[in-house]
C-alpha cells in the first residue's frame, strides 16, 4: 500500500511540473522543485536514521556544504556544474568522515547532540567569512552549468533536482537491502549482538554515516541552484530538525517515508502558516501524535501497522 | 598441537570495585568435549564468560585460544577467531525476521560485508546455511517470523541457531536454559546432545539434570575460584563441591 502511494506521488511529480505551466501556475514548479530536493535530503538522512538508528541532528549542514560548493565557485566566476557537483560531493563526504569517526564513538543522546554540534561549526563558520557574505548570505547569479542542459530553464531544473531524487532512493533502496545495509540494521536493532557475532560495525556506521552525507551534499548543491541564493540559514540546526521531522513523520526505515514526509511537511507548513503565524505549535503537537500514536509514520499508517 | 587444549585459562582476574568475582581461575577446554561451569549464584560465572567473550577485560591473566593470547582482544575479534556465544539473556535483533537473525551469523562468519549493491535476502550463500542451522534447532516452521514475536523457548533456540551458524570452534552458552519450562529444557538438551563430540562447548547452566547428561567434564565456581574440576561422578562425589553448592540446593 505504501510502496503504491509512493510509486504514485512520484508519478505525480514527474507529471505535476508541466501541468502546472500548462495551467499558468509557475509557482508550483517552485514549490515542487524545494520539495524534491528536500525529499532528496530527507531520504538520505533516511539511510542512517532509518535504517541504521543513527539520530544525526546536524543533517542540514551537507545541505549547507553542497549548496556553497555552488555557491563559492560561482562567486569566483566558475561555474562548471560537474565540478560544483565534485565539490558538494567531496566536501560533504570528507566532512562526514571525519565528525563521523568522532560522533559515531558516542550513543543516544550524545550522539544526537554531537553531531548537532558539528553542523552549528560549519554554521558559524560560514557565518564569520565575511567574504562570502556571512550572515546575509551570498547570491548566485548564473546557475551550475552543464553540457547539452540548461538549469536556468526552470523545468529543467526541476527535472535535474528530480532525477537526483529518482537516484537517491534507487541508491539507498539498493544499500538499505544489501549485506552492508544487513550490518547497520542489526547493530541497530542490537549492538551486543552484532559484536558477539564478530561484525566490527563501527566501520559500516562510518561509512554508512559518509555515504549519507555526501547524498545529501549533492541535493544541497541542487537546492542552492534552484534558490539562487544561499546563506548559512539553510544550515541551521533548525533545519536538520526538519529533516528529521519529515522522516519520522514519513516512517523511518521505508523507502518513500521521507518523500511522503517532506511532501506532508510541506503541505503542513503551507496549511497552517495561512492560518496561523504560530504554525509551528500545532506542528509540534502533530508531530507528538504521530510519535505516539503511529510510529511507522505515514507510511506505516498506510501499511495499517502503529509500530 | 593436538594435546594443546582449544582454550586454557590462567590465572584470570576480574574485580569490581575492590570485590574479586573471578579470583585466579584457570582451566582449560579439550576440543570436542563438553565443559560445564556450574556454582551458586553470585560464584562469578557470568563475569568468567563474558570475560572469555571479550566483553570484560580481565585485570590479570591469560587466555590461549588454540596457541594465542586472546586476553586484550575485542568481542568482535574472538568472534571471528571462532568464538561464538549464546547469552543468558535472549540476544536476538528483534525487529528482523528469525531467519535474517541467523543470515546475519552467516554473513559474520562469511566476512564479506562491505557490499553494497546486491540484495543480502535472496543470496543464497547465506540463506543456505542459515536455514540449515533453523533446521538443525527445529525453528524452521518460524524463519519468516519477526524475531521479537515469537516464544521464549524459540529465543533461547534462535540464539542456538545464531551460534551454530557462525561455524565457530568454541561455544560458549551462557545458561542456555534459563527461563525455560520442562519441556523446552528437555528439547534443548535433546538438540544439544546432538551437537556433542562435533562441536567443543563451554556450558553455564544452573539446571544440574543437564549438567550432568550434557557434560564431559564440570569445573564448579565458588568465590570466584575453581573449587573442583574434573568428571561428572568425580565432582558429583567431592566433598568440598557437596558443601559449597550442591549441598545447598539440596537443602
Amino acid at each position: 500500500m505504501n510502496r503504491t502511494v509512493g510509486w504514485l506521488l512520484l508519478a505525480a511529480l514527474a507529471a505535476g511540473p508541466p501541468l502546472a505551466l500548462a495551467a499558468g501556475q509557475p509557482f508550483y514548479v517552485d514549490i515542487l522543485t524545494r520539495l524534491v530536493c528536500l525529499a532528496a535530503a530527507a531520504t538520505s538522512l533516511n539511510l542512517i536514521l532509518g535504517h541504521g538508528g543513527m539520530i544525526s541532528f546536524g543533517h542540514a549542514a551537507y545541505i549547507g556544504i553542497g549548496a556553497y560548493a555552488v555557491g563559492i565557485p560561482a562567486y569566483y566566476e566558475i561555474y562548471d556544474g560537474w565540478l560544483h557537483i565534485l565539490l558538494a560531493v567531496a566536501f560533504s563526504a570528507l566532512f562526514a568522515l571525519a565528525t563521523g569517526a568522532i560522533a559515531l564513538r558516542t550513543r543516544g543522546v550524545y550522539f544526537i547532540m554531537i553531531t548537532m554540534a558539528f553542523a552549528q561549526m560549519v554554521f558559524f563558520a560560514v557565518v564569520s567569512i565575511e567574504e562570502y557574505g556571512g550572515d546575509d548570505g551570498l547570491v548566485i547569479d548564473i546557475r551550475s552549468e552543464f553540457p547539452l542542459i540548461d538549469l536556468e530553464d526552470g523545468l529543467t531544473l526541476y527535472y535535474a533536482c528530480f532525477a537526483v531524487l529518482l537516484g537517491t532512493l534507487y541508491l539507498v533502496h539498493r544499500v538499505a537491502r544489501s549485506r552492508f545495509g544487513m550490518v547497520i540494521e542489526g547493530a541497530k536493532g542490537n549492538e551486543r549482538r552484532m559484536a558477539a557475532l564478530g561484525f566490527a560495525f563501527y566501520r559500516h556506521r562510518l561509512a554508512a554515516y559518509t555515504l549519507a552525507g555526501a547524498l545529501c551534499g549533492l541535493s544541497g548543491a541542487m537546492l542552492g541552484n534552484f534558490t539562487n541564493f544561499i546563506s548559512p540559514e539553510m544550515m541551521d540546526w533548525t533545519r536538520s530538525g526538519e529533516l528529521i521531522f519529515m522522516v519520522v513523520l514519513g516512517g523511518t526505515g521505508a523507502l518513500f517515508g521521507p518523500l511522503m514526509g517532506a511532501a506532508a511537511f510541506l503541505l503542513l507548513e503551507e496549511l497552517l502558516s495561512g492560518w496561523t503565524i504560530y504554525w509551528q505549535l500545532p506542528f509540534g503537537l502533530l508531530l507528538i501524535l504521530v510519535v505516539l500514536f503511529a510510529r511507522g509514520g505515514l507510511a506505516g499508517l498506510l501499511e495499517g501497522r502503529r509500530g | 598441537m593436538a594435546d594443546e587444549p582449544l582454550l586454557r585459562v590462567e590465572d584470570l582476574q576480574k574485580s569490581f570495585g575492590g570485590v574479586a568475582a573471578v579470583d585466579g581461575v584457570s582451566m582449560e577446554v579439550e576440543r570436542g568435549e563438553v565443559h560445564a561451569v556450574i556454582g551458586p549464584n553470585g560464584a562469578g560465572k557470568t563475569t568468567l564468560i563474558s570475560l572469555l567473550a571479550g566483553e570484560l577485560r580481565p585485570d590479570r591473566g591469560r587466555m590461549l585460544f588454540g596457541g594465542r593470547d586472546i586476553a586484550r582482544r575485542p568481542a568482535h575479534a574472538r568472534a571471528r577467531l571462532g568464538f561464538a556465544r549464546s547469552f543468558q539473556i535472549t540476544s536476538v535483533v528483534p525487529g528482523m525476521r528469525v531467519l535474517d537473525n541467523v543470515m546475519l551469523a552467516v554473513l559474520a562468519r562469511d566476512g564479506r560485508s562491505f557490499r553494497f549493491w546486491r540484495p543480502a535476502r535472496n543470496d543464497p550463500a547465506l540463506i543456505g546455511p542459515a536455514e540449515a542451522a533453523l533446521e538443525r534447532v527445529g525453528l524452521a516452521g518460524v524463519a519468516g517470523e519477526r524475531a521479537g514475536a515469537v516464544s521464549h523457548g524459540e529465543h533461547r533456540q534462535l540464539e542456538l541457531a545464531m551460534t551454530l551458524a557462525a561455524e565457530p570452534e568454541l561455544l560458549l552458552l551462557d545458561e542456555p536454559m534459563a527461563g525455560m519450562s520442562a519441556d523446552e529444557s528437555r528439547r534443548m538438551t535433546g538438540i544439544l546432545e546432538g551437537l556433542k563430540g562435533e562441536k567443543t562447548m563451554l556450558l553455564v547452566e544452573h539446571d544440574m539434570d543437564v549438567v550432568f547428561a550434557l557434560a564431559d567434564r564440570i569445573s564448579v565456581l565458588v568465590g570466584g575460584r575453581i573449587a573442583a574440576s574434573g568428571a561428572p561422578e568425580a565432582v558429583r562425589a567431592d566433598e568440598a563441591v557437596r558443601r559449597a553448592y550442591l549441598g545447598d540446593e539440596a537443602a
